[in-house]
């Protein structure tokens, strides 16, 4: 079996980021591990709102209310488990990471299934205004509630544990995430050569279509609206806990045009579009904001050049229109 | 008299002061072929639109198979059998000519719901898919993407996939339009031959297609079916002359 040009530069892209946080030790400069491990957090919520906007082609402008939840729900569950107070019904906190990404995954599923019943009964401009709609919501009650630290946000005073790994140790926080993330790719792949995904992707070129053979698209698009919200939960929780720390701003609409900005950047629907647009999305903040404040200026530019000569993203332009079997 | 598959019973729907469909019955019986002319505007699209569910009527009813479907939508309607192609092809365009067809096939089979085997692997999808394009003369282009085919393979396209349903009616919307003589020579041939799976509501607005194809022929005419009959009926009547025909009959 040869291996086609996309499959071969996907794999540069993982062994690339697999490798920079050993170079980085090597090199006696360990802030880039924690770079690498924002660029597999990020891709890993990206691969999430991938699901809708790049195979359903539905563009959610809400994607921060799940990257939010996830966020809190590590903060929230440490901060219980550290104080032994109990949750809400009596139940107990937690600083498992597993524990918690389950707990993240059931919320977010909830509040997917929620947001993503009424925001597809539109489609389009109304579509993009509702998800942000919600996740507006979502961040001023986050504001708003002072026992989670409202405005200031919450801090988890120590990273959260997973079993057998020592999690303080930044080049083992940083496997773990790239471990969820490949996790995470291979799901998204599963879905997309699947019955499922084949009705998705039929859903956004055609739906008149997808309905004249007999699929309702609204039950797929639900579906793949809340399991893309579980997806980008857990990155959230992933990465309030690299920064040890929950804050309302991880629910703001900037970081769900964030998302949207990384799937662009790497290329829209494509497996590995989003760990190429964290890459140049994270490298461009690093090596543009040493230089300038105004970086999101520049990375506005690059935007503007991706859309009108590189529609495919990145790997639009390195491996060629996408192709479907 | 043949089993009455589809069922159409007085029909109305109005857009605004507009009566585009004014107290339509029509039916389509086992193994026939029946055509529905009638010159631009007299509500040809209105009706198909009703009869596949995309409007709702505002009175009347539509069965099928001994069901009534008024309520049901276009998903539902398809589920139970009734199959159409378009006056626009409609397909997934970035999608091969086999996967538009496999699309089918998997809705044929039932849920879609599944997730974790790919269908490209899948012989169960991939099989029927490429019978079916066989049957319609597609099978070289199975690779080809949906929008790169030429307009008279993606009309083909569309019946592979009516086919794939194993529909058990066919609502068939100008399938000619567009094809070249030699196209449309060979459509009508397959098309006779289809008659005898499932009975076919032909739109058309080729005359030939039509003569040569048609059981019975209904004449629509501002909303109004003003008559239904044998294609010897239909040439000889002189209300669907004046109204339509003209030099063609």
């Amino acid at each position: 079996m040869t291996l086609s040009r996309e499959t071969l530069i996907n794999l540069i892209l993982i062994v690339l980021l697999a490798a920079v946080p050993f170079v980085a030790l090597g090199i006696g400069q360990p802030f880039y591990i924690t770079l690498a491990t924002r660029i597999a957090i990020l891709a890993l919520a990206a691969v999430g709102l991938n699901l809708v906007l790049g195979l359903g082609g539905l563009v959610s402008f809400g994607h921060a209310a799940f990257f939010g939840i996830g966020g809190y729900v590590a903060g929230i569950l440490a901060a219980h488990a550290s104080s032994g107070e109990a949750l809400m019904f009596g139940l107990a906190g937690s600083d498992q990471m597993p524990v918690i990404w389950l707990v993240t995954l059931i919320v977010c599923g909830i509040v997917g299934l929620a947001i993503g019943a009424v925001s597809l009964r539109t489609s389009g401009v109304y579509f993009i205004m509702i998800t942000l709609a919600f996740s507006q919501m979502i961040y001023y009650f986050a504001v708003s509630w002072p026992a989670y630290g409202g405005e200031d946000g919450l801090s988890i005073l120590v990273r959260n544990r997973f079993p057998g790994v020592n999690s303080m140790k930044p080049i083992s926080y940083f496997l773990i995430c790239l471990g969820m993330l490949i996790a995470g790719l291979g799901l998204f792949s599963l879905i997309r050569a699947s019955r499922f995904g084949a009705a998705l992707q039929a859903a956004r070129q055609n739906a008149v279509r997808v309905a004249a053979v007999g699929i309702s698209p609204y039950p797929i698009r639900l579906a793949a609206f809340t399991l893309s919200g579980m997806i980008t939960g857990v990155a959230g929780a992933l990465y309030a806990d690299l920064n040890r720390f929950a804050s309302p701003s991880m629910i703001s609409w900037h970081m769900s045009g964030e998302l949207i900005v990384l799937i662009v950047l790497g290329g829209t629907g494509r497996l590995f579009g989003p760990v190429a647009g964290a890459m140049l999305y994270v490298v461009f903040e690093f090596a543009l904001g040493g230089l300038t404040e105004r970086w999101q200026f520049f990375l506005g530019l690059i935007l503007l050049a991706v859309v009108l000569f590189a529609r495919g993203g990145l790997l639009g332009l390195l491996a060629g229109k996408a192709r479907h079997g | 008299m043949a089993e009455t598959v589809l069922e159409i019973e007085n029909l109305v729907k109005n857009f605004g002061a507009l009566r585009a469909t004014d107290g339509v019955s029509l039916d389509l019986r086992q193994g026939e072929i029946h055509a529905l002319i009638g010159p631009n505007g007299a509500g040809k699209s209105t009706l198909i639109h009703q009869i596949c569910g995309t409007l709702k009527p505002d009175q009347g009813n539509i069965r099928f198979s001994g069901q009534d479907i008024t309520a049901l939508g276009v998903a539902e309607r398809a589920r139970l059998g009734l199959g159409r192609t378009f006056q626009v092809s409609s397909i997934a365009p970035e999608f091969s000519a086999l996967r538009n067809v496999m699309l089918a096939v998997q809705a044929k089979q039932g849920t879609s719901f599944r997730f974790f085997t790919p269908v490209m692997r899948d012989r169960s999808l991939t099989e029927p898919a490429m019978a079916m394009l066989e049957r319609v003369g597609l099978a070289a282009r199975a690779d080809i993407p949906a929008a790169e085919l030429s307009h008279g393979e993606r009309r083909q396209l569309e019946i592979a996939i009516a086919l794939a349903l194993e529909s058990r009616a066919f609502l068939l919307d100008e399938p000619m339009a567009g094809m070249g003589p030699e196209g449309s020579k060979a459509l009508t041939g397959f098309l006779d031959g289809l008659r005898h799976e499932a009975p076919i509501l032909l739109v058309e607005h080729d005359m030939d297609a039509v003569f040569a194809l048609a059981d019975r022929i209904s004449v629509l005419v501002y909303g109004k079916i003003i008559t239904t009959g044998t294609v010897d009926e239909i040439r000889r009547d002189p209300a669907v002359r004046s109204a339509y025909l003209g030099d063609h009959a």
